[in-house]
């Protein structure tokens, strides 16, 4: 019987994919007690804080599921596409970044459980948790490193036996985005690494605060684009295939991963628009910036489209919008990917209002901002993984994905959807109201002004209940695929409309890209990083308020 | 590389768009005065001797011009020095802020005043209160078990 995927490079996949989506369940309960308690529904049973729930979900939701998902995932559609089988030294590096991403795991969720680490996801000196959690994050991010290393290796194999042949283009997505993850992980590596590991064991006395958030940030932005784009790869090479027609096109597609990896990191600064120690002109340069990496998505856009009106067209649809009706609504393989770029549109549109650099002051830590990650991360990647998960399981362990399984899944992204957009859509307004994120309580003593926020924390409980609903079936689900019957189930994998030897090959030249990439990066940060440097306002000792 | 005309048309509005935006926020920013909070880069204070430091040795608002105040606010866990403030409608104040801890968030709800108070730094915005009536003042950037409790008012008369 033809296999799908190899059976090794498919166990390496499958247990990073369970792995995310057991952080997910855990991560999604978190979630919805949040919303609860802010409901005013319920009280947290003793013992747990309602802020250790807070930086349980942050951490599970936005490093754990989608580090070890993204990796799973490009794991696989490397072993696919480049001749159907990873080399041994790729594999070999696959396992030792799981583990080491995997202790790091378990440790930092230790330290978060024993209330050491009630410090958010975000961790923001000075408050300051055990050594342990910011050792368990370097060992997280160290693992991922191991991790792409092994595509990097398997990609320079498919190079070395293929030479003068333009890569397949889910391989070159897969190498873009680690070399994204590369750059960006060297400033939370800094951070963590010379400040908060010395000054948490007590070997330096005081931190720069200003310094530590910048470095942060530095990582932080890229982080969200380190999530989108294993979502432009389902979106570009799986959902062509999956609706019977080609990738638009193939160059295009590529340049857009090289506008991604070279804008996604000198943008820091527009999470920092509301802080003192540094200038309105590097803000603002930053956000030019940040404009910038919008174009990429702009890009992608127009491609899906163009994908999906040729696709309908080239099967007879006419008319201006007849082609729609091509498109495979009751297949949840499209339908969840598509609910993910819709959910992007408002999602995108938030992201560039909070960008824009004096505007941000109207939104900045309010729940608008927690509204507008829930549609992005929240939605259009986790919606996409989900999507993914119902095709990729069974391909993987060798079973035929049935209608059932079909069907559960449009359930399941369907109450996901309809859960974002109640809870969302209560964030995006309250937060616009004023009330403020990260608090596990608003009504400050029965104030007035605070009491209009209310009925959208209500909204809230609701949209998060819905969303554990799904949850559930999505565990339904994930336990009906067990035993599911033995057959295959396809790996969609698109061809391109133009030959793909069309695309120029300076897309590939990654020393040239790197290379911008850093130029950017050093005008945009090397001299407000400098002077926070030789200049430095005061350190801070350590807090330990909770 | 071959682009469809559309595409050429879709990015080419895109990029107009983005160029709009940017201008009119630089121009608000930078030549209206409309513009993100922040220091002056090298005013540094020690968050260990804010009581020795001026102006945060001797927090509280006080009246510069017709007016027109300064309000020197030490934010702290979990509270505001000075607590309520008291100002005559249509006054034009320059909040200060900083604190002797961990980062606070300043946002005064309903207006635009909303910014990082930052142990070691020194953060101002301005707003001019036209509109009577009870503000809330909240902190909102996590600092610690008593951050939904970190609140205070302001009060235009």
């Amino acid at each position: 019987m033809a296999q799908t995927i190899d059976r090794a490079d498919g166990k390496l996949a499958l247990t990073h994919i369970i792995f995310a989506l057991a952080a997910l369940m855990i991560g999604g309960i978190a979630g919805m007690l949040q919303g609860m308690v802010r409901g005013g529904v319920i009280e947290l049973p003793g013992g747990i804080g309602y802020y250790q729930l807070l930086t349980a979900h942050g951490v599970l939701m936005a490093l754990v599921f989608t580090t070890f998902f993204i990796i799973g995932f490009m794991f696989s559609g490397l072993s696919k596409v480049t001749g159907g089988k990873l080399t041994g030294t790729a594999r070999g590096l696959g396992w030792l970044g799981f583990w080491l991403m995997a202790v790091g795991t378990a440790i930092g969720t230790v330290m978060i459980l024993l209330n050491k680490a009630t410090v958010l996801y975000t961790f923001y000196a000075p408050l300051k948790a055990s050594p342990w959690f910011y050792v368990a994050l370097a060992l997280v991010v160290v693992g991922s490193w191991l991790s792409g290393a092994g595509m990097i290796v398997q990609y320079v194999s498919w190079r070395k036996n293929n030479k003068g042949k333009i890569s397949p283009l889910f391989a070159f997505m897969a190498v873009a985005t680690m070399g994204l993850w590369y750059i960006a992980t060297l400033g939370v590596a800094i951070t963590v690494l010379f400040q908060f590991i010395p000054w948490s064991f007590g070997w330096v006395e005081k931190i720069n605060v200003m310094l530590s958030r910048t470095l942060f940030w530095y990582f932080g932005h890229p982080l969200v684009y380190f999530w989108l784009m294993p979502v432009y790869i389902c979106w570009y090479v799986i959902v062509p295939k999956v609706i019977g027609g080609k990738i638009f096109s193939d160059a295009l597609a590529r340049l857009a991963f090289v506008l991604l990896l070279l804008f996604s990191t000198p943008v820091g600064f527009h999470h920092q628009l509301m802080e003192p120690g540094i200038t309105p002109f590097w803000k603002f340069l930053q956000v030019i910036l940040t404009f910038m990496v919008v174009v990429p998505s702009l890009i992608t856009a127009f491609a899906l489209f163009a994908t999906f009106e040729t696709t309908g067209r080239a099967k007879g649809y006419k008319g201006l919008f007849g082609w729609f009706k091509a498109l495979p609504w009751k297949d949840v393989r499209f339908l969840a990917p598509f609910m993910g770029m819709v959910a992007f549109i408002p999602g995108g549109i938030g992201g560039m209002i909070n960008a824009s650099h004096q505007m941000n002051a109207l939104v900045h830590n309010t729940i608008w901002v927690t509204g507008h990650f829930h549609l992005t991360v929240a939605t259009a990647v986790a919606i996409t993984f989900f999507g993914i998960a119902y095709w990729l399981i069974p391909a993987i362990t060798g079973r035929r994905m049935t209608e059932a399984i079909n069907r559960l899944g449009i359930l399941q992204v369907s109450l996901w959807a309809l859960g974002i957009l109640v809870m969302s859509g209560a964030m995006h307004i309250s937060g616009l109201l004023g009330a403020p994120r990260r608090t596990s309580d608003t009504t400050y003593n029965g104030n007035e002004i605070a009491a209009q926020w209310d009925p959208y924390n209500m909204l809230m409980a609701i949209g998060g209940v819905i969303l554990f609903i799904s949850l559930i079936v999505m565990a339904v689900a994930l336990i009906k695929m067990i035993r599911l019957p033995k057959g295959e189930t396809e790996y969609p994998v698109a061809e391109s409309l133009t030959p793909a030897e069309a695309t120029p090959r300076w897309l590939e030249r990654w020393g040239v890209w790197v290379g911008l990439a850093a130029v950017l990066i050093v005008v945009a940060y090397a001299i407000p990083i400098t002077d926070m440097i030789a200049n430095p306002a005061p350190g801070a000792k350590g807090f330990v308020l909770w | 590389m071959h682009i469809h005309r559309l595409e050429k048309i879709w990015i080419g509005f895109g990029l107009v768009m983005l160029a709009v935006f940017l201008t009119v926020l630089g121009i608000f920013a930078f030549a209206q005065g409309v513009q993100t909070p922040h220091s002056y880069a090298h005013q540094g204070v020690d968050p260990e001797k804010l009581s020795e430091t001026p102006p945060f040795d001797q927090p509280g608002v006080y009246q510069i011009g017709e007016n027109e105040y300064e309000a020197v606010i030490v934010t702290y866990a979990f509270g505001f020095n000075p607590g309520e403030i008291t100002v005559p409608a249509g006054a034009r104040i320059h909040f200060v802020v900083t604190s002797p801890d961990v980062v606070h968030g300043f946002e005064i709800v309903g207006t635009t005043v909303n910014m990082m108070a930052v142990p070691g730094e020194v953060n101002r915005v301005t707003y001019t209160f036209d509109e009577p009536g009870e503000y809330l003042i909240l902190c909102n950037e996590y600092c610690g078990v008593g951050h939904q409790a970190m609140y205070t008012k302001l009060i235009v008369t």
